[in-house]
């Protein structure tokens, strides 16, 4: 069975990019577009990863990583944050807040595709 | 009649009072909680200079010459409200070189003067005996008043001294007053406890003379009108009530009254004491140089009235004048009142003598037997350790010898003086100290041998003129002087000098006094000039204000030891307070100990400044001489030290001054600092801002772009869709970084402005028409509403259409997609020009209202907020500024957004740092 991951950013068009390349690896993809509607689905769908944009409306990324990661039913999600703020302190604050792991946009999407599937072996 | 153990026992219970007051003065100093740390209580402490005769005396001259009892009132009033800065330089010198007393004060101004300091004791002990012996004896006639007989008329007081109650009050005064004026030496001269038993003293003496005051005006009489109404009716009495007294007013004489109770309350040595010895703070002097006055006012209220009420009550030449304010109540019966106001008199008689016989009785130890005892070896190097009590002693000495010298006068010469004409003679006397005071406060040229000769020849004049005069009219020597002059010459004629007439006898005698004092003054102090120690000091007094005790210059040249003047200070201090000195000398030098201080000119000034606070200056100043190698002082050397301290001084508000710049340059500095740093913050966070915006379409580019690089075979729409929001996103990256330069530029002041005249209707439409095809394809319509006319202003029409198309593309996202409708309306007025943009769009949620002026804030939600940068409204709302308007959003009907600007026909808020460059272009 495919690997649930839920992709959470307010830009439709790397929403779109993002769906598509995942989908191409063999990942079922869900889809959110603010904070909450991600805190929403990683309840509902426990997805076994989640792609996290930093700044979105509604709730931001860091606070979706802090409140799942103090719930216990969703701790154990794997959460690999993605941000268009490149600054030291912005990814020390998002390993600090309990990501997994941080990359900066624009990215590669080779990386991507390597860093998601690493993430999920290292999860089974 | 009221018996006399009543009068006695209330007299000793309200002295005891007055202990009372004093015990708490002095224990709430020691305290540190000064009672008279007050300007109020200063104030009420000056009141001494009413003494009795005030009290009794101001009525009897008010019975016999009307309104002439003012001037003693006028002059004192004139004093502190024309001479209270002469009064504050007086404090300021006295405070800096520890002056203890008038003698003092005259002798340190001109060189420090043993004989100076000497003479005017001499003269002031000679001018103030008589004056304490009045007081006495207005006590000791109130008392007999009190105790006679009902209708007796008091006759004599030629009893034995021994069964005088006077006597005794005398003894009580010297005690009180060597017990709160001599307990312990002192290097200021200050009396907390008595200065409170004197305030207190004002107060009771005030209250009792209104309340006699009142008693026979509204008591005895119906009120002021009736008394003037009834005194009119008596044409002896009616003459009171006018100026002229009969012949023409005599302004001479009103003039020379004035001056002299001027130069009194000045120079009094009780007034000196008070106000200048005792002065705790010189603001004090403020409030007091109008407090005083309100004082004499209200005390002296009442003195005519009582005089005529007496007058009326009496009848004329029945009753002595001098004693209605105990006779009136006496004879109505109101005994409790007259034995109130005798305690107010007595308060007043006994104020007067304490702080006299305390002021007399310094200068007597200081000012003659201290430099006696020096001349004589008494007190030099092989004299016992413990002088402390042997200055005490003298001290104490002194008060008492000055009242029996008062109460002997009395018992002699009592009868024979009118009270008021010895508190003139008085006075006086005391105006000879004016020349050598006011000249040493001003005149740095006045002379230690003009200041002596001047005092000399004043008094001896004063002496002739006045004091002969009156013993003579008093029966103790034959008068033929008077009438034929001394060996028959009538030019000298002692009151008809040189053949002066037309003046009463006291304008004579001040005249003729003060003339030869004057004249002797200055005439001697221009004949030669001034010795170093008396330039010296002279600078040290005129120039006061401008010197602080850091850079005072110090005019002493030669060689000490400290262990010497540590001695010096233990023999006449008492070890203790030697200790304190010393380590308070090292503390303000800035030393580790007292071991490090070093015998300098500063050093051997200090220890003599404060021994001069308990001894006098003079006799501080043969003491420090005689364990000191002192250089003489020449007038070369004055000039000297006095460039050195001017150069130090100069160079000292130099530093100050460049300190000063410096600190204000550092403040500067930090606030610019402060400014960059948040300016730094807001650039940092702009920047973030800038940076998150490009990254967001480079993600989507990069990453579409490799997935169509990557996957060769991907379906032709799917490679097309991709195709095209790469494109977009390039178009929106354009866009942003067209705005984030614009908006750069605009809020750096570079932008370029093309000013000219612009029509906003034609702008409008202008506008409407380059949008039609947009609102076309959302399928919504525009209605411009424009009014027939409109004025122009003068803007850049480019960037107004900015704001406008910024404004309707907005409108445009946000129209409904079937049935939007935009409306534009322009609105104008006299200030200038509205233009609104209106859609019927679901409007923009109250909780992003705030922020859709914010860079990179969008509005609307995140699946439907349609292709922006988020800088449009934020850079137009910077447009409209720069014209002196201003951009808003309101919310109207059901939440339809409406946004509007607001454009002034003159641009007043225009920035003028922005470059006009419309003639380039």
């Amino acid at each position: 069975m495919s690997k649930t991951i839920l992709v959470a950013d307010d830009e439709p068009n790397i929403v779109i990019s993002l769906e598509y390349l995942l989908q191409r690896e063999g990942y079922t993809v869900i889809v959110a577009r603010d904070g909450q509607e991600a805190l929403d689905a990683i309840a509902r769908d426990k997805p076994d990863l989640v792609l996290l944009d930093v700044m979105m409306p509604n709730k931001s990324g860091f606070e979706v990583c802090q409140t799942v990661r103090a719930d216990d039913n969703m701790r154990a999600t794997r959460i690999l944050m993605l941000t268009a703020k490149g600054r030291e302190t912005d990814v020390a604050k998002g390993l600090a807040l309990g990501a997994d792991a941080y990359m900066t946009k624009p990215f590669s999407t080779k990386e991507l595709v390597l860093k998601v599937s690493k993430m999920l072996e290292d999860a089974a | 009649m009221l018996s006399a153990s009543a009068v006695i026992g209330v007299s000793f219970a309200y002295l005891l009072v007055l202990f009372g007051v004093a015990w708490l003065g002095d224990l709430r100093a020691r305290q540190g909680r000064s009672l008279i740390d007050n300007a109020w209580i200063y104030a009420l402490s000056l009141a001494v200079y009413c003494t009795a005769w005030t009290y009794f005396g101001s009525v009897g001259r008010a019975a016999s010459g009307g309104v002439w009892f003012l001037p003693i009132y006028l002059g004192p009033t004139l004093a502190m409200a024309l001479g209270w800065m002469v009064l504050r330089k007086m404090v300021r010198i006295a405070k800096t070189y520890r002056i203890t007393s008038i003698a003092d004060f005259i002798g340190s101004r001109y060189g420090k003067s043993p004989l100076l300091a000497g003479l005017v004791t001499v003269i002031a002990v000679i001018g103030i005996v008589p004056y304490i012996a009045l007081q006495l004896k207005a006590v000791s006639a109130g008392y007999a008043l009190l105790t006679a007989a009902d209708g007796l008329l008091p006759t004599s007081s030629s009893q034995h001294w021994t069964s005088d109650g006077t006597f005794y009050v005398a003894l009580a005064l010297a005690g009180f007053t060597m017990v709160f004026g001599a307990r312990h030496l002192d290097t200021t001269e200050r009396h907390e406890g008595m200065v409170a038993a004197i305030a207190f003293e004002g107060v009771v003496k005030l209250v009792a003379f209104l309340a006699v005051g009142i008693f026979v005006t509204w008591g005895l009489f119906d009120g002021l009108g009736d008394l003037a109404a009834r005194a009119k009716a008596e044409p002896a009495l009616s003459r009171l009530l006018h100026l002229e007294q009969g012949g023409s007013f005599a302004w001479a004489q009103w003039f020379a009254l004035t001056l002299l109770s001027m130069l009194s309350v000045l120079f009094l040595p009780r007034q000196f004491q008070i106000m200048v010895v005792e002065n705790v703070r010189e603001s004090h002097l403020r409030r007091a140089a109008w407090l005083f006055p309100l004082y004499l006012l209200v005390i002296n209220l009442f003195v005519l009235p009582i005089a005529l009420g007496g007058l009326l009550y009496f009848g004329q030449g029945k009753m002595d004048p001098e004693t209605f304010v105990l006779s009136l109540p006496l004879a109505a019966g109101q005994h409790a009142l007259a034995l109130f106001a005798f305690i107010g008199g007595l308060s007043a008689a006994t104020g007067m003598v304490i702080v006299e016989t305390i002021a007399v009785s310094t200068m007597v130890s200081n000012e003659l037997v201290m430099p006696l005892l020096l001349r004589m070896g008494r007190l030099g190097a092989g004299a016992g350790p413990e002088l402390t009590r042997l200055l005490l002693g003298i001290r104490r000495a002194a008060i008492l010898v000055v009242l029996l010298l008062g109460y002997g006068y009395f018992h002699l010469a009592g009868e024979a003086y009118a009270l008021v004409s010895i508190g003139l003679i008085s006075f006086a006397a005391v105006a000879q100290f004016a020349p050598a005071v006011l000249g040493g406060l001003y005149w740095r040229g006045g002379t230690r041998r003009g200041a002596i000769v001047g005092l000399a020849a004043g008094i001896l004049m004063w002496a002739y003129t006045l004091m002969l005069p009156s013993i003579a009219k008093s029966g103790w020597m034959g008068i033929h002087f008077l009438v034929d002059g001394p060996w028959g010459l009538a030019m000298l004629r002692p009151e008809q000098f040189m053949g002066l007439r037309g003046f009463d006898n006291l304008t004579h005698s001040l005249f003729w006094s003060l003339l030869v004092n004057v004249g002797a003054y200055v005439g001697l102090s221009l004949w030669r000039a001034p010795s170093g120690q008396e330039a010296s000091q002279a600078l040290l007094f005129v120039d006061v204000f401008q010197r602080t005790a850091q850079s005072s210059p110090v005019f002493w040249r030669g060689k000490a030891r400290v262990s010497d003047l540590r001695r010096l200070c233990e023999r006449f201090l008492g070890a203790r307070k030697s200790d304190e000195l010393f380590e308070g000398y090292a503390r303000r030098a800035g030393l580790r100990s007292v071991d490090a201080i070093a015998p300098d000119p500063r050093l051997v000034q200090y220890v003599e400044t404060r021994l001069g606070g308990a001894v006098g200056s003079a006799s501080a100043r043969v003491l420090v001489a005689s364990v000191a190698q002192e250089d003489p002082l020449t007038p070369d050397d004055v000039l000297r030290i006095l460039d050195e301290a001017s150069q130090l001084r100069a160079y000292s508000r130099e530093l100050e001054e460049k300190s000063h710049s410096l600190e204000r340059a550092t403040t500067g500095l930090r606030e610019a600092n402060e400014e960059l740093k948040s300016l730094d913050r807001l650039k940092d966070d702009f920047m973030s801002s800038v940076t998150h915006e490009l990254r967001t379409p480079l993600t989507s580019i990069r990453a579409l772009a490799e997935l169509i690089r990557d996957e060769a075979d991907m379906p032709a729409a799917q490679r097309q869709q991709f195709i095209g929001i790469i494109v977009a996103e390039t178009e929106r990256l354009s866009r942003l970084v067209n705005q984030v330069l614009d908006m750069a530029k605009i809020e750096s002041g570079h932008a370029e402005w093309h000013i000219s005249t612009v029509d906003l209707r034609e702008l409008l439409q202008n506008a409407v028409t380059i949008t039609a095809e947009l609102f076309h394809e959302r399928g919504a319509r525009v209605l411009l509403a424009v009014p027939e006319q409109a004025p122009t202003l003068q803007a850049d029409a480019d960037r107004l259409l900015q704001v406008m198309l910024n404004l309707l593309s907005n409108a445009a996202k946000f129209v409904p997609n079937s049935g939007g409708e935009v409306r534009i309306g322009l609105l104008t007025d006299a200030e200038g020009a509205t233009v609104t943009v209106q859609d019927n769009g679901p409007g923009i949620p109250p909780d992003q209202r705030g922020i859709i002026f914010d860079r990179f804030r969008q509005g609307g939600d995140a699946q439907n907020r349609p292709q922006g940068t988020g800088l449009g409204l934020p850079i137009s709302q910077e447009i409209v500024k720069h014209f002196g308007g201003r951009l808003w959003h309101e919310a109207v009907d059901g939440g339809h957004p409406r946004f509007l600007f607001f454009l002034p026909w003159h641009a007043a808020g225009a920035r003028p740092d922005n470059r006009q460059t419309g003639e380039k272009a």
